[in-house]
């Protein structure tokens, strides 16, 4: 029959034998790559601190963890944590099967050791295997993520965007009113019509139109600060959000800005195809829904054409809150 | 079907031949997906439709192109990972040989939802061995000559594997060792693993 200690060393890669004065006696071959050397000799509470249950310091004390687990490391490494059952030799000493458990990926990186350093009916391995396939699995699955999430973002832009000026689209606008309905803000609307731009569409064919509309959108980003909403409603009506700007004079000047830029002959390049526009301007007030400050922009947009074109109008009480009370 | 399966198409075709190709090879199959992603599940009838595809733009068999992906797996650096995890399979290429009957368990516990034919492993005469795959996908077992191929040469392992058929419900494989000595082992060490997985 094989020797006990002996069977110990075949079996137990990461042993350790106690004497009974507390030094190290005898220890397993994978022991020795594990930055400390050869221990033998060695007190065993100079090399390690016991760290749970209990953290004896003499030989006494150790004893007295025999047939438990306990948390222990290398007092030269102790960032590895290490676990051993305990076990009383039954001639004044102790036994220790140290195991690395979930620290076994950073002490195989860390002293290279290799699967004979561990017990062949250990899954260390096998624990390995898994973390560097889910590591790559992860890396293949983090990868699509950022792809699809790049994707997404794209997607959203679009479907916010006006195809032919970059303009935002109405589905923005629902979004900007929601958030603005939700908020303190103060804010005005502008409701800009094109002036005989179905005319330039006739005479001078859609290409020219798209070219000119393009070119509004130019107008209306030069003179418009960075986060008003720039929307175009569709065909030649477009709709301004700002955010933060009531006063009168200076919504008045904006408007005058933009009918005068709008209306820049070299704007379509040719004689006689001059357009211009009309302004309808409201200003939100606390308790009314984004929505009907719109409807107020809208007829005050009707005013500014009633009164003539190329000029703007403030939605005031007397317009009425409907378009058949300004015909009336 | 599991996205890995045609990712890895798409790499082996895009990387080997260029881009142009791939884009040929899905207009031929006709399949509706210009660009496979690995961690997605795909229609199974895609397979069928884009080997055939492949092997008329790259003008060769299905079998020989199966064996060059088993191949370009283990040798194109942009899979380091892969055939590392193969090399835990076993310290020289004989025990990498015994282990293949466990290869589609791994496998599941790395990707669950990949599934491997069952492999079984014979060595009736000392060096000799016989392989049967048994199972869908089909083909596999060309995968895995090419596979294997690339392994006993980072083993160092001079040997000779054939794809002999079809037998009952299994494609089978002979392989013969020759000289486990025959060239440098390119080696494998446990602590490498965080480079490899950087990849």
């Amino acid at each position: 029959m094989i020797g006990s200690l002996e069977l110990l060393a075949s079996l137990r890669p990461l042993h350790i034998c106690i004497g009974k004065t507390g030094h190290i006696t005898q220890s397993g071959r994978s022991i020795a790559k594990l930055g400390s050397g050869n221990l033998v000799g060695q007190r065993f509470l100079e090399v390690f601190e016991v760290q749970r249950p209990s953290r004896p310091s003499d030989m006494t004390g150790l004893r007295q963890l025999s047939d438990q687990v306990i948390r222990l490391r290398f007092r030269a490494e102790p960032d590895l944590a290490l676990r051993a059952l305990v076990l009383d030799d039954r001639s004044g000493g102790l036994i220790l099967d140290i195991s690395f458990g979930i620290a076994v990926v950073s002490a195989v990186r860390r002293f290279g050791l290799t699967a004979k350093d561990f017990a062949a009916s250990d899954l260390a391995v096998e624990l390995l295997f898994l973390q560097e396939a889910k590591s790559t699995a992860m890396a293949a699955s983090f990868n699509l993520n950022t792809r699809l999430n790049g994707a997404r973002l794209a997607a959203e832009t679009e479907a916010l965007t006006d195809g032919l000026t970059g303009l935002h689209n109405r589905r923005a606008l629902d979004g900007a009113l929601m958030r603005l309905g939700q908020s303190e803000t103060d804010f005005a609307v502008l409701h800009m019509d094109l002036d005989r731009f179905k005319t330039v569409n006739d005479t001078l064919g859609h290409a020219t139109g798209d070219t000119v509309l393009k070119q509004v959108a130019d107008v209306m980003r030069a003179q418009t600060r960075q986060n008003d909403l720039l929307v175009r409603m569709g065909g030649d009506e477009f709709v301004i959000i700002c955010p933060g700007l009531t006063d009168h004079l200076r919504l008045a000047g904006l408007s005058d800005a933009l009918i005068s830029g709008v209306s820049d002959p070299t704007l379509t390049e040719r004689q006689g195809a001059q357009i211009g526009a009309s302004i309808g301007i409201a200003i939100s007030a606390s308790g009314l829904e984004p929505a009907t400050i719109i409807d107020r922009a809208d007829i005050a947009l009707y005013a500014a054409k009633r009164a003539g074109r190329g000029c703007h109008r403030v939605w005031t009480p007397d317009m009425g809150t409907s378009l058949s009370e300004l015909d009336a | 079907m599991h996205g890995l399966i045609f990712r890895t198409i798409q790499a082996f075709v895009t990387d080997s031949f260029g881009s142009d190709y791939w884009s040929r090879v899905i207009v031929r199959s006709g399949v509706d997906v210009p660009s496979f992603e690995a961690m997605l599940q795909y229609e199974p009838a895609h397979l069928c439709a884009l080997l055939s595809a492949c092997a008329e733009e790259l003008d060769r068999s299905q079998d020989v192109i199966l064996e060059d992906i088993g191949a370009y797996l283990i040798t194109h650096q942009k899979h380091a990972s892969i055939r590392r995890l193969m090399r835990f399979g076993g310290d020289s290429f004989p025990e990498l040989l015994h282990s293949l009957d466990e290869l589609p368990g791994r496998t599941r516990l790395a990707v669950s939802g990949l599934d491997l034919p069952q492999i079984r492993v014979r060595e009736p005469i000392l060096h000799q061995y016989t392989i049967d795959c048994v199972g869908p996908p089909a083909g596999f077992g060309h995968v895995l000559v090419g596979l294997l191929r690339a392994l006993a040469d980072d083993y160092g392992t001079l040997a000779v594997l054939t794809h002999v058929g079809r037998r009952d419900e299994a494609e089978v494989i002979e392989v013969s060792i020759v000289d486990t000595g025959f060239a440098e082992d390119r080696g494998f060490s446990l602590s490498d693993a965080a480079e490899a997985t950087v990849q």
